[in-house]
């Protein structure tokens, strides 16, 4: 500053410089600014992103079966693993259990049975027939109660629960286990359920973007390009669907792809099925992705529509004039410019159909179920939360790098409703 | 874009079968949600288009339904399911939910985006990201995490809970319109407020509120529409104390398969037509007050 090196540095009528007067009056605004997005802030930390965080915690949470049994593990980790495990274990293990209210150990024997089938039944058993046990030794009299108190194998699935922390439901989630020496291993093929879920999660997701890209980018081209008093009464149809309620559309879609349904109907009318081959829609995968793609595809019009509204006509007139094919033009000049569109409409659609959960629930029957279908049937049918918060991570995991993707193409300031 | 008179045959074709092409789209958009209407005034348990029903016959068509909806029963039916007054309970709490959730959330989003769209907004990036999270998350990882943390704060099967979870359902939306409607707003009208001795409440309600009104209102709308859509973090974080239109949509579509669904389905299609014509019109209003030229 020129000005500066002259008659020093400006000052305001107060005689602070008005560098310093300026940073402080700046400053204000940014506490000001901070202060009103504060409350909301505040809200969604403690209503949303805290939850989310308890989710996260509990998948890998293992503490509290180290309640229930917490002596006989501190015990149990002095074992060297080899044959059965000395008589003191099953001594503490023995009190603990009688200890254990009725609530308490039928928790902590669920959370057993994870590692190994049957510590269910053998510690409900074992409850009622410990009372006929006085003293020790302890050893013989509670493999006499039930010999797999005398397998090595139920001993050693208790390694895995020593650590209050446990990677065990993430290997779960995509079908490892840990074997009785903690390595990690194949889940057995008949428990193989995840990958295969994982694939179709994304197999449908993928399929259902590009279905909405197919239909979406001609109707939103043809919106972008007529004269607004016809495009505006043909956005009410992108934007009706939009604002019906997801049951709603989810109803009318079973109204129309059921076996009697008003499209095999029709179809059987002109004479193009016969009566008695009507096909499948419903319950299974088409289903699913027939339903998907028609409630997902405003998601994918409205951000190519506000793309393609920004591309002058003229590029497309001049390519024309130059001598090009319309659809030469379209391809080399139209294309390339609604490509921002396209990316921020795909993954859009994409990140909703990864975590679809009611759509599959409803139409897809057994084979259209989605990974979000496994996190609620664990939530509320097998109760297996560990289980369920691991599946609901690691999709979260995969949304927040799709989320971050977007963020960086497209920026979420720039997400526009209607 | 029309067709220029002088286009080839070639042309001709393509350009129409382009035509064509976009209306079977907007049928497959906007046909099924017209399907549940004729079929909720058939007399028939079955989700079905009978031939009766097709050729008009009288005993084809009822109201019966809407009169279960109602909660009015009829005792001389042939068949009846049962009768409840669910959908009725379902209607009140889905509109109770709805409006203070919706009343939270425009407040504190209105709020929010104030801030957010002044010059010195620091971790703006962040900030933006971590309040419209909610939208973006699937619902069924927010339902399962609001469902362990509000299980432990004793706010799961409770008004409360789910209050607070649409609320926060909901917030992203207001943000995102407000904002919206921020952009191009003229800061030296607050300056000019306030210069002619305006205070913080009154330059709020007299000057910005006016103006970012079409934007706040339809962000409230969205807002509410979320709330009253919501079935996932109902099913979860509710219990049957707490059923919704949805929750029992839901249940009759899992369970009872009753044709009340269809008729709810038909006053919700009504209600999102009225939704939607709300919002458009206040779109265009708000873009005349700002100047902006249809885009």
């Amino acid at each position: 500053m020129s000005s500066e090196t002259l008659s020093g540095p400006i000052l305001t009528s107060d005689g602070i410089p008005l560098k310093v007067s300026l940073r402080k009056a700046e400053k204000r605004n940014k506490i000001r600014a901070f202060l009103l997005v504060l409350p909301l802030l505040a809200f969604i930390l403690i209503t949303f992103i805290i939850p989310i965080g308890d989710m996260l915690a509990r998948s890998v949470d293992d503490r509290y079966i180290n309640t229930v049994f917490p002596k006989t593990f501190e015990i149990y980790k002095k074992w060297d693993k080899q044959d059965l495990p000395p008589e003191e274990v099953y001594e503490t293990m023995f009190f603990e259990i009688n200890a254990a209210k009725g609530f308490k150990i039928g928790k902590a024997s669920t959370r057993m049975n994870y590692s190994k089938s049957g510590w269910k039944s053998l510690i409900k058993k074992s409850q009622r027939k410990f009372k006929k046990i006085k003293e020790g030794p302890y050893k013989e009299q509670m493999i006499a109660i039930d010999k797999r108190w005398g397998d090595p194998l139920y001993w050693k699935a208790l390694g895995e629960m020593v650590d209050p922390t446990t990677m065990g439901y993430y290997l779960n989630s995509v079908d490892l286990k840990y074997d009785s020496n903690k390595e990690i291993i194949a889940q057995p093929e008949n428990r193989r359920i995840y990958n295969h879920t994982w694939i179709k999660t994304f197999k449908v997701s993928l399929l259902v973007t590009l279905f909405t890209l197919m239909l979406g980018y001609p109707i939103a081209y043809l919106l972008a390009t007529l004269p607004l008093k016809y495009s505006n009464l043909l956005m009410i149809c992108v934007l009706l669907p939009f604002w019906t309620s997801l049951l709603v559309r989810t109803v009318a879609w079973m109204i129309i792809l059921q076996q009697n349904g008003v499209f095999n109907n029709l179809m059987v009318i002109a004479g193009l099925i016969a009566d008695e081959n009507r096909w499948k829609l419903m319950y299974n995968e088409t289903g699913t992705i027939i339903v998907m793609t028609q409630i997902l595809l405003p998601f994918m019009v409205l951000p190519l529509y506000s793309v393609m509204k920004t591309i002058s006509p003229s590029y497309m007139k001049a390519a024309l004039n130059l001598g090009a094919s319309p659809l030469h033009a379209f391809w080399k000049v139209y294309m390339p410019n609604s490509l921002p569109g396209v990316s921020a409409g795909g993954l859009l659609v994409f990140i909703i159909a990864i975590g679809y959960f009611i759509t599959p629930e409803l139409v897809g029957g057994k084979d259209g179920q989605m990974i979000g279908n496994w996190i609620a049937y664990h939530l509320k049918t097998t109760l297996n939360w560990g289980l369920c918060a691991a599946l609901g991570s690691v999709l979260l995991f995969v949304m927040l790098v799709f989320y971050w993707v977007y963020n960086k193409i497209i920026g979420v300031e720039n997400i526009k409703l209607g | 874009m029309a067709l220029p008179v002088y286009a080839t045959t070639g042309q001709r074709i393509g350009y129409y079968s382009f035509l064509t092409y976009c209306g079977l789209v907007f049928f497959f958009l906007i046909a099924p949600i017209f399907v549940v209407l004729p079929l909720s005034f058939s007399s028939s348990p079955f989700f079905e288009f009978t031939r009766e029903f097709m050729s008009f016959e009288s005993e084809a068509w009822s109201i019966r339904w809407y009169k279960q909806m109602l909660g009015i029963c009829d005792p001389d039916a042939v068949i009846t399911t049962v009768c409840t007054d669910k959908w009725m309970r379902g209607t009140v709490n889905s509109f109770y939910i709805g409006f203070v959730s919706t009343f939270l959330a425009t407040a504190l989003g209105t709020v929010a985006a104030l801030g957010l769209s002044r010059p010195h907004m620091p971790f703006k990036g962040l900030i933006m990201a971590i309040l419209i999270s909610p939208m973006i998350v699937p619902l069924i990882i927010t339902a399962a995490g609001m469902f362990f943390f509000y299980s432990k704060l004793g706010l799961t099967h409770s008004y409360t809970g789910l209050i607070l979870a649409h609320t926060a359902l909901g917030t992203p939306f207001v943000v995102i319109t407000v904002t919206a409607t921020l952009t191009g707003f003229d800061n030296n009208l607050i300056r000019a407020s306030q210069s002619l001795g305006g205070d913080t409440m009154r330059t709020f309600f007299k000057v910005i509120m006016p103006l970012i009104l079409p934007g706040v209102i339809s962000g409230a709308l969205f807002a509410f529409i979320t709330s009253f859509d919501e079935v996932v973090v109902v099913l979860f974080v509710g219990s049957v104390e707490q059923v919704t239109i949805p929750r029992q949509m839901w249940a009759g579509l899992r369970q009872e398969i009753s044709p009340v669904i269809l008729c709810m389905a038909t006053c919700l299609v009504a209600l999102s037509i009225a939704l939607l014509t709300t919002v458009e019109l206040l779109r265009r209003r708000s873009e005349r007050l700002r100047g902006i030229k249809n885009r």
